[in-house]
């Protein structure tokens, strides 16, 4: 079991030093020409004005939450999903019954308008 | 020939072993190879990747695709690949150094990181733990992570709300995503992937569950950011998204993951859905097994490319009302009908195939039902207003 | 020295470095950086302790729900990218002396209990099946399951209260 587990941690890291190799070797054959111009913001070709930063609206807060409640949600599922086999068809509605409950939750967040992205 | 990979493995074992290593240590060695190799492999398929894509969307589009550099234009990726490498690495002044740099590794990482769990042929995979699906899962959010981490460290506010956007996008496409994987795990009884496609052996899942194959691949569409969900690199809407700041190999980094990516997402609809390297006579010929994967996930990939180059962008606020008003109600229903309906076919004996079409057909049909009502009623409420004539008619 | 336990040390040690550089970075953003490292050093730990489960579900519930929200909610407050004032108060030195204290008295607590009192390792048998059967049995865990799921839609519906956008036409930008 150990070794499975090393071998994701090995491939992991081979990806990131597979990405690291090619930027390494570009910082080395690239040209340096330091120019003031050049490390300026990008905005399309005009200057910056006021700070480089903006205040996010709260739509993304939403969404962010209602992706967390169904990750939960899913994280108790995938239980039940690999018992599915051994399972009664009691067990089964029990599990359907738990999914209905969050399926309300996202009716409710519908009708309040919460899904808008205004 | 009946077991190629065993018939190496034990090779470089024994030849290890001779030498006068310990054996634990050798099974380390020798894993620690196998994922240098794979991950490898998995990240120098995308020049193959990029000339095939080019090429296909150029004959969509009815013109003729790179064709100067080398035989059929082959050799056009190493060409951008070197033109990359020689360009100026510039960060922008008051960036996050070290985050910035870490932006592109953590977003290859994630996608090669997917292939670990990939049974590539019978017996042949990298990490046979028995929670594959929920670790593609997760290994994906490291991605997500990572383009968040470019958008924040480049100074810069197009490049934060872009990325924002970006994670948003990718968030919310993640909820069909996560429901429809459900589906496979409870007809397989296991999360391992090398148990998915083994009991795939009678008939594949796509069409045990066909609804929920179209809703993994658009879901996972939408998640690598390819059209029509392309709002991270919509270069009318905020310019080049969140890697405006990257020049040189680290945006090609960022382009070799969204390819690679991409490929990824077929491969492993093919697992899935598809029954993998399943097909007659690979348990008996493993490389045949490796064959049909490759098979599989190459049409999967021309059914991403073909979907790229025919449909055109939606905006972001389409999207998201396509992905919470339609695909995660269409999911859960679809996880909740598959559960009961299964459960009943095999205590009743019913043939499952048959039962499972049904379900999925009347499904269907419902879906269609309600959105027909949905756009009559909409018809209905627009066409009440009446319409004023714009101009008024000359009478002489 | 089992190299299993050379990485449990490496592993405990980072992340209770990145822990530390949370609660003591001068910008916002960074802390939710180091948490994220942070939370990866526990998934690296479930590995360790032999539970796969337990290890992806914390990184796809941690760092990928509960990270990314945090650093969208440290977004949504203004200044958020300038270095803020040092985050040591006068009184560090009682809180470091209380922690420390504390950290003392559990280490000796534990000690006095005994090799008895920590169980071996045990091999869970069965696996995810047998989590699953049990959460739906009736004599399992079924009332916890269902008042999980209400419980989250709780959240959810207080969370929209709380965090609701106006509405359209009631203002808003184009953001």
């Amino acid at each position: 079991m150990a070794l499975q587990w090393l071998f994701i941690g090995a491939i992991l890291l081979v990806g990131a030093s597979m990405a690291a190799l090619p930027i390494a070797l570009n910082t080395l054959l690239g040209p340096k020409k330091p120019n003031k111009n050049k490390s300026e913001t990008y905005e399309c070709g005009i200057e910056t004005v006021g700070e480089t930063w903006v205040q996010l609206k709260g739509q993304y807060y939403i969404f962010g939450l209602i992706f967390l409640i169904f990750d939960i949600e899913a994280v108790f599922l995938f239980p039940w999903a690999v018992a599915y086999d051994k399972l009664q068809l009691y067990m089964v509605l029990e599990g359907v019954l738990f999914i209905l409950i969050l399926a309300g939750g996202l009716v409710y967040a519908w009708r309040k308008g919460a899904l808008e992205w205004v | 020939m009946s077991d190629p990979f065993g018939g190496i493995d034990n090779f470089l074992k024994d030849l290890l072993i001779g030498f006068g290593l310990d054996s634990t240590f050798v099974a380390v060695i020798l894993k620690l190879a196998a994922a240098a190799v794979l991950g490898g492999l998995a990240g120098a398929t995308a020049i193959v990747l990029i000339w095939v894509e080019r090429k296909l969307v150029a004959r969509i589009q009815d013109r003729l695709g790179p064709n100067r550099v080398g035989p059929y234009g082959l050799l056009q990726t190493i060409a951008d690949a070197l033109k990359l490498l020689t360009k100026e690495v510039l960060i922008p002044a008051g960036a996050d150094r070290l985050v910035f740099q870490m932006a592109p590794l953590l977003v290859v990482a994630s996608v090669i990181g997917v292939w670990a769990v990939m049974p590539l042929a019978p017996g042949l995979i990298g990490s046979d733990v028995n929670v594959g699906l929920l670790y593609i899962l997760s290994v994906g959010s490291i991605g997500t992570l990572g383009i968040m981490m470019a958008g924040l460290s480049s100074n810069n506010k197009y490049a934060l709300l872009g990325a924002f956007r970006t994670v948003a996008q990718m968030v919310s496409f993640m909820v069909p995503l996560i429901l429809s994987l459900l589906i496979p795990t409870l007809l397989a009884g296991s999360m391992g992937m090398a148990d998915i496609v083994n009991s795939q052996a009678g008939l594949w899942f796509i069409f045990l569950a066909p609804l929920a194959a179209l809703i993994f691949f658009v879901s996972s569409i939408a998640e690598v950011g390819r059209t029509p969900f392309d709002l991270m690199e919509a270069d009318s809407e905020i310019v080049a998204g969140f890697h405006i700041e990257y020049s040189g190999m680290a945006f090609g980094m960022f382009f070799v993951g969204e390819f690679v990516h991409a490929f990824t997402i077929s491969a492993l609809m093919a697992v899935i859905f598809l029954g993998g390297w399943r097909g007659p006579g690979a348990e008996a010929f493993p490389l045949l097994g490796l064959v049909y994967f490759l098979i599989k996930t190459s049409i999967m990939y021309f059914v991403v490319i073909w979907v790229r180059a025919t449909f055109p962008r939606i905006r972001i606020d389409q999207m998201n009302a396509f992905n919470w008003k339609f695909v995660t109600p269409l999911a859960l229903v679809v996880l909740m009908v598959t559960a009961i309906v299964d459960k009943l076919a095999i205590e009743s004996g019913w043939p499952r195939f048959l039962v499972h079409v049904i379900a999925n057909l009347l499904m269907v049909v419902g879906t269609l039902v309600i959105l027909r009502t949905q756009a009559a009623a909409l018809r209905r409420r627009l066409d009440v207003v009446p319409e004023a004539p714009v101009t008024q008619p000359e009478t002489a | 020295m089992t190299p299993e336990q050379l990485l449990f040390l490496a592993t405990g040690a980072f992340t209770l470095i990145a822990s530390i550089m949370v609660v003591t970075s001068p910008r916002l953003v960074h802390g939710g950086l180091w948490l994220i490292a942070a939370l990866a050093g526990t998934a690296v730990l479930f590995v360790l302790l032999e539970n796969g489960f337990l290890a992806v579900v914390q990184v796809a519930i941690y760092i990928d729900a509960i990270a990314i929200l945090i650093i969208i909610v440290v977004m949504l407050t203004r200044a958020v990218m300038k270095e803020t004032d040092p985050q040591i108060n006068r009184t560090w030195l009682l809180a470091s002396l209380a922690a420390l204290l504390l950290f003392g008295g559990l280490l000796a607590i534990i000690a006095l209990l005994g090799p008895a009192s920590r169980p071996a390792l045990v091999q869970p048998e069965g696996g995810l099946d047998v989590l699953g059967k049990a959460l739906v049995d009736v004599d399992g865990f079924i009332l916890p399951f269902e008042i999980a799921s209400v419980l989250l839609v709780a959240a959810l519906i207080g969370a929209i209260v709380v965090a609701r956008t106006p509405m359209r036409g009631e203002g808003g930008d184009w953001r």
